[in-house]
């Protein structure tokens, strides 16, 4: 935990009575910073966020915010925002009181608070509804309320559960760079919980990387993209050749086989990856037989049977070069490999 | 066309069968005669405002509307947080809580009377009156936890968790963003409880003293020994009452979205 730390959760471990959800998870998060929390469904990044709101207690470890401990906080004394993936609005109020809702239990004056709802639907270009129902808005109208209402509360953190999964494609992209500004000009520090590693990839600056209650990898959208650390992530973000390596060799069903001498490869890496894009086709020490092509819009895809066990590579278009049942040179070379140090 | 024919004969016999006991109550209300007949002799409200003097029909009125209000509200205040608890929690024995809950309107009426006589009234010497409270209390109470769970089911549970966050206490978000979003249903409930307890006929007869009738019973006890067309003109007023109210709840609450 380093003096920029905002947020901490140390060793936080999550059970649903008997079953652990997330087990000795930690995290530290800088003021300001975005952090997706990425994940297939069941890893834990929804408990996890369930945890920093307050409303649900971890079973051990423990949680900090600004300074202060929080972990048996209740959850209506955390300041810490939530924008529910359903939205979760208030049906029987406007739009105006959905927002002033925790204004009015923080009893403020009339006029500030008319101020800061103004302010809050402001921010997220609302303030011509502010009479509506929440019926009566459309889905992406609707998120921006839950937004306004949780900013209004000038929260420590925002924590958002799939912001983008209940938007239609054009919405979404919209709704993408809205959160991105909003972010920017309110400076708060924003969590928010995905299953789409494009949506991670492209909003965030940290993205935490989860699998079975436990942290796979943590970087930077650079790092979980480009240099996956781990079997899991290297194949959640496309890494679809993936081989367990030992004494510098790749393990194959067939036995081991030695790889050019490109990089070196270091003891501790347990597997290499390669995009399907990063395969050199038409020459190389292993050959294969093309058993599949298909047009992908930006690139051709081969899949090739080799030695190896199947590959999968692809080609910038136009490519025709290769036609089913064409036995081809292949490379693959360990500079443009991702190293994997955990390969279960 | 012989086949649109018989439509329309059979639901002109429907409607007949359904609206011709009480147009033949109403007729036998506007009689001028001396006893209760259909057709009517003559045309007279004289037994419309005969209603207002008898003495134990203002009685029997009162008490009725004691109990089903009272009951009504008692069977709400008992029977929101069940509604809320088997629609939030998950509880174990969830469908055998209900079936517990509704039993009070499969167990025929009678033997509902029969046993609080037998068991509460008699044993513990409890009064009439505190008997037909708990008896009603315990009839409306399927209806009010069926209607309200009917608009529990329809509002997410998550606004709770939101109003929480926002730096509400559980309470009250509940109080905040529950309650004002099944005050319908609850409305609806009270309609329904209402109506209920107040033609409640067979329980309230076990359970009547001296003095003490509901109206229904009271209406019964007065035509065996007053066979005249006051009853007919009561039972008119009071459809005519039922009536409104229902029309009032569906245009006010889409009533028949809940029952």
């Amino acid at each position: 935990m380093s003096d920029l730390t905002y947020l901490s959760l140390k060793d936080v471990t999550l059970a649903y009575g008997k079953s652990v959800a997330v087990d000795r998870l930690s995290l530290d998060i800088t003021r300001g910073e975005l952090i997706a929390l990425l994940g297939p469904s069941g890893c834990g990044k929804t408990t996890t966020m369930r945890a920093i709101t307050g409303l649900m207690r971890p079973a051990a470890g423990r949680i900090t915010l600004d300074g202060a401990d929080i972990t048996y906080l209740p959850a209506n004394k955390r300041q810490v925002g939530l924008v529910f993936q359903s939205y979760a609005l208030f049906p029987h109020l406007n739009v105006f009181e959905n927002v002033a809702f925790g204004l009015r239990l923080k009893r403020l004056d009339g006029k500030t608070l008319d101020t800061r709802v103004d302010g809050g639907l402001d921010l997220v270009g609302l303030s011509h509804l502010t009479n509506r129902k929440p019926a009566e808005l459309s889905g992406g109208q609707q998120q921006r309320v839950a937004l306004a209402r949780s900013l209004v509360m000038d929260p420590k953190v925002l924590l958002l559960d799939e912001p983008l999964s209940n938007l239609d494609a054009r919405l979404r992209l919209e709704m993408r760079t809205e959160l991105q500004r909003v972010q920017r000009e309110s400076g708060v520090t924003m969590v928010f919980v995905t299953h789409d590693q494009s949506e991670a990839l492209a909003l965030a600056d940290r993205i935490v990387v989860m699998k079975d209650g436990y942290i796979e990898q943590l970087g930077t959208p650079e790092d979980v993209y480009d240099r996956p650390s781990t079997r899991f992530v290297a194949d959640f973000v496309g890494f679809e050749n993936i081989f367990a390596v030992e004494n510098g060799k790749l393990k194959t069903a067939d036995g081991e086989v030695p790889l050019n001498p490109g990089a070196p490869i270091e003891g501790t890496v347990k597997g290499l990856a390669w995009r399907p894009s990063k395969v050199t086709l038409g020459s190389g020490s292993f050959s294969g037989i093309v058993k599949g092509s298909s047009f992908a819009g930006h690139a051709r895809e081969y899949l090739l049977d080799s030695a190896l066990g199947p590959i999968k590579a692809e080609q910038p278009v136009p490519h025709d070069a290769y036609a089913i049942g064409d036995r081809i040179a292949f490379d693959l070379a360990p500079e443009h490999a991702a190293r994997l140090n955990r390969m279960e | 066309m012989t086949g649109r024919l018989l439509s329309y004969a059979t639901l002109t016999l429907v409607l007949a069968f359904l609206l011709g006991p009480f147009l033949i109550i109403v007729a036998a209300a506007l009689s001028a005669g001396e006893t209760l007949a259909f057709p009517p002799q003559g045309l007279s409200l004289k037994w419309v405002f005969k209603v207002f003097e008898i003495e134990s029909f203002r009685k029997s009125f009162a008490l009725s509307m004691f109990l089903a209000v009272f009951g009504t509200l008692a069977a709400l205040v008992l029977g929101v947080p069940v509604a809320y608890a088997a629609s939030r929690y998950k509880l174990p024995f969830r469908e055998t809580l209900r079936t517990i809950v509704s039993a009070p309107i499969i167990v025929p009426g009678i033997i509902v009377g029969l046993a609080l006589l037998r068991y509460l009234v008699i044993p513990l010497d409890v009064g009439v009156g505190l008997a037909l409270f708990i008896a009603h209390t315990a009839l409306i109470l399927p209806y009010a936890v069926r209607v309200v769970s009917a608009s529990l089911e329809n509002l997410r549970s998550d606004i709770e968790e939101a109003a929480v966050i926002l730096g509400s206490s559980r309470a009250g978000a509940f109080f905040r963003v529950v309650l004002p979003n099944i005050r319908n249903g609850i409305l609806a409930a009270f309609i329904l409880g209402f109506v209920t307890s107040f033609n409640q006929v067979p329980v309230s007869l076990f359970l009547s003293g001296p003095g003490v009738r509901t109206l229904p019973i009271d209406m019964i006890w007065y035509m065996e020994i007053t066979y005249d067309p006051s009853v007919a003109a009561l039972a008119a007023l009071l459809a005519f009452l039922s009536i409104a109210i229902v029309f009032l709840a569906e245009r006010f609450l889409g009533f028949s979205r809940y029952v």
